[in-house]
Parts: structure tokens; C-alpha cells; sequence
């Protein structure tokens, strides 16, 4: 693993990011800790989501563990949609990093939409999910994690309604997915082809501000 | 006003000879018949919860009136024939997440001890034998009706089910079983 070395700096450091709140923070060139920690936890939760959106589908000649797993899939993507609102308001509250330089228009486009759509699936697709429990006629109630009680969304229940809305949850969750693929591939591509340093942004929080004092060793 | 107490004296006065009557005239041992209701509920946070009911169940019970302690009860029940209004839940039901009907096709009751704890109402104590597990619980049973040679019981009681091996959805679903019976004897 390439990545170890700049890990274990950021471990370092760690004391000093929370007193330096220019690390939390997004800069014009780079990411902040705040921003890094939701891109890397909702990455996670969201491909292990749909992973675990593809089990409740394969697992229907065990009707116990799909219940189960149902269960902790409805969970992971209340979850999910709470941090992705949360993220999308940190978003709109701080600044978007530019590009890293010798990244064309048309790439810069892409990579701006590709952003932008990524981030409104990882709460688009919750909610259609939310809407598939809200209009299922077998009114399980939303517990996420045995803990909070969610309540339905106001939606007319029916058979046709909740298909419709599985359908709907499927396609977006699995685009979505391949959009990720395509989203991480362009990453590697600049890290590891053009060597520009676009991965790794999002593992080092931007200091460009000046690094605060380094605790004594 | 007068008039009314006088009949509403009248019928208590007949209430209780009919209630007297119990006593002696309903010692015998009687079939369930198919009319009878086993109906259950179950819980869910939030409020509401699955209601069901089994169609298919056959028995029988042994009233002593005079010795309510001789009376007996045993029930089969079909637990394929659950319906609940919702043909996915019921293939839930029967799956082998709950009720395994495939591998356990009865549910069976039978008491072991019946006590008598007010005029027209008793407790029962039994086995209840689902999924393979016997274990005791209690109901209670309270005269509702009689007809001639048929009589009813309302027959209440709450079941842990857990311990059957069908604690599946828990705790978002109550591990309490409530049922609620309308058993109705006919004197064989």
C-alpha cells in the first residue's frame, strides 16, 4: 500500500489538525478533514450498500436472512442519507477545491458533474429506499440499527407503488454504483498515470495555510 | 323508571339461574367446532402490528363443572393455514423463519392443569409444542355463550416466542404472541 506512509503522517499530525481549523476545512487546492472523513465513510457505506442491496435480492430461499439483512440495509442507508445531508450542507458551506492543474475543461466538467451527481445519489437512493418502506403494503416499520424509530414518508401504499419504487431504487443504486467505478478509476488514472497527485487529496487534509506546530516527538 | 329496575331485577334473577344451571349442565366432553376463532397478534414498535389467524385446527375439551380441576382441553392447530390479509407475510409464517411448516405441520396444546378462578372463568395450564419445543404456558378461559348443546369459551394468553425458535424480527416486532380464541364446544 502506497497510501501507508501519508497515513501514518496524518496520524501524526492528528493532534494538530483539531486545534487548526484551516485542516477541517476545505481549501482552494484541497480538501478539508471534514470533507475527507464524509467522501471516505459514505464511500464505504454506500458500496457496501449496494452489496447488501444485491443480497436481499439473492437471498429469497432463506427468508430469515433476508429479513435480517433487509433490515440492516434499511439501517446503513438511513445512515447514509443523515451523513450525505450533512455533507451536502458542509459542501455548500465551504469551498470546492480546484482541480489539480493540467486538468483540461472537459475533464474538469466531467469530474464536476460526476462529483455533483455522485453526491446527490448518495441521497436520492436512500430516499427511494425510504419510499420502498413507506408505500410496501407489509408496513415493517423503519428501526434503523434497533434505535430510532424512522417514520414513513407520506406516500399512498400498494402493491404496484412499492414495485415501482424498487425499481426505481435499483437502477439509481446500481448506476450509481457504476458511476463510483468510473469516479475511482479517474482517481487512480491521474494518481498513478499523470502522477498529479489528484488521490491523494483525498487522504491529506489541505494545509496550505501552514502547517501548525508539530507536537514534540 | 321503577318498571325498568323491576326487569332489570328480573334478568339477573334469570341470569343467575341460568348461571346455576352451568354448573350442573354443561358437565361433558365436547369437539371443537370449525366455527371457533384462533385469532393472534403481534406487536410492532411504533404502533399496529401483524394479526392473524389459523383456519385449520380440530379438539376437543372435558368440562366438570363440579370439578373444574377434572376438565381438560386439547388443540391441534394447522399453522400452514395462517392468514393474516397478506399473502407475503403468510408464506413468512409458514417458511422456515417461523413456523417451518414444511418440517413441523402442527401446533399442538394440551392441558395439564385447570384451575377454576372466578364463577364462569378458569386458568388453564398446558404444553404448547411448535416448531418441535414443548414448553408450558398458561390461558385464560371465560364462559362467552352456550346453545343448547354447544357452548363457547373466550380463551386469552400471551406467548413468548423466542423460545420456539422464532424469535426472527425481534425486537421491532414484539417477542410477545397475543392470542385471543373464540373455542366453541359442541357436546359429542
Amino acid at each position: 500500500m502506497r497510501l501507508r506512509p501519508k497515513a501514518a503522517s496524518l496520524n501524526r499530525n492528528r493532534a494538530v489538525y483539531w486545534k487548526n481549523d484551516a485542516m477541517l476545512r476545505n481549501s482552494r487546492l484541497s480538501y478539508g478533514l471534514v470533507a475527507i472523513l464524509f467522501h471516505w465513510a459514505i464511500a464505504i457505506l454506500f458500496l457496501g450498500q449496494i452489496g447488501l442491496g444485491y443480497l436481499t435480492q439473492a437471498t429469497a430461499d432463506d427468508p430469515r436472512l433476508q429479513f435480517n439483512l433487509y433490515q440492516w440495509h434499511k439501517s446503513v442507508g438511513f445512515l447514509i442519507l443523515l451523513l450525505a445531508l450533512l455533507r451536502l450542507g458542509w459542501a455548500l458551506s465551504g469551498a470546492k477545491p480546484k482541480p489539480v492543474a493540467g486538468t483540461s475543461v472537459s475533464e474538469a466538467l466531467a469530474a464536476r458533474i460526476a462529483h455533483s451527481t455522485l453526491l446527490a445519489m448518495t441521497i436520492l437512493v436512500p430516499l427511494t429506499g425510504w419510499a420502498i418502506a413507506s408505500t410496501s403494503p407489509l408496513m415493517i416499520p423503519s428501526f434503523a440499527f434497533n434505535l430510532v424509530l424512522v417514520p414513513d414518508l407520506p406516500l399512498a401504499r400498494s402493491d404496484e407503488a412499492e414495485a415501482l419504487w424498487s425499481n426505481i431504487h435499483a437502477v439509481l443504486a446500481y448506476a450509481s454504483g457504476i458511476l463510483a467505478a468510473a469516479h475511482a478509476g479517474a482517481a487512480l488514472y491521474h494518481q498513478f498515470a499523470r502522477r498529479d497527485g489528484t488521490l491523494m487529496r483525498m487522504f491529506t487534509p489541505s494545509r496550505n495555510t501552514g502547517p501548525g506546530k508539530r507536537p514534540a516527538p | 323508571m321503577f318498571k325498568i329496575s323491576l326487569i332489570a331485577a328480573g334478568l339477573l334473577i334469570c341470569a343467575a339461574a341460568a348461571h346455576a344451571q352451568t354448573l350442573s349442565d354443561l358437565r361433558g366432553r365436547y369437539a371443537i367446532a370449525p366455527s371457533s376463532q384462533i385469532a393472534f397478534s403481534v406487536g410492532q414498535v411504533g404502533g399496529g402490528g401483524i394479526n392473524g389467524r389459523f383456519s385449520r385446527f380440530s379438539g376437543a375439551f372435558e368440562l366438570h363443572p363440579d370439578n373444574v380441576a377434572r376438565s381438560n382441553i386439547n388443540i391441534e392447530l394447522e399453522p400452514a393455514s395462517v392468514q393474516t390479509g397478506e399473502p407475503r407475510v403468510e408464506n413468512f409464517l409458514r417458511s422456515d423463519a417461523v413456523f417451518d411448516v414444511a418440517a413441523h405441520p402442527t401446533i399442538t396444546f394440551r392441558s395439564t392443569r385447570v384451575r377454576q378462578d372466578g364463577p364462569n372463568s378458569a386458568v388453564i395450564e398446558g404444553t404448547l409444542t411448535a416448531r418441535g419445543i414443548t414448553r408450558r404456558e398458561t390461558f385464560h378461559a371465560t364462559l362467552a355463550g352456550r346453545d343448547g348443546r354447544a357452548l363457547a369459551f373466550h380463551v386469552v394468553g400471551d406467548v413468548f416466542r423466542s423460545p420456539y425458535g422464532m424469535d426472527v424480527g425481534t425486537p421491532l416486532y414484539s417477542n410477545v404472541v397475543h392470542f385471543d380464541m373464540m373455542l366453541r364446544g359442541q357436546r359429542r
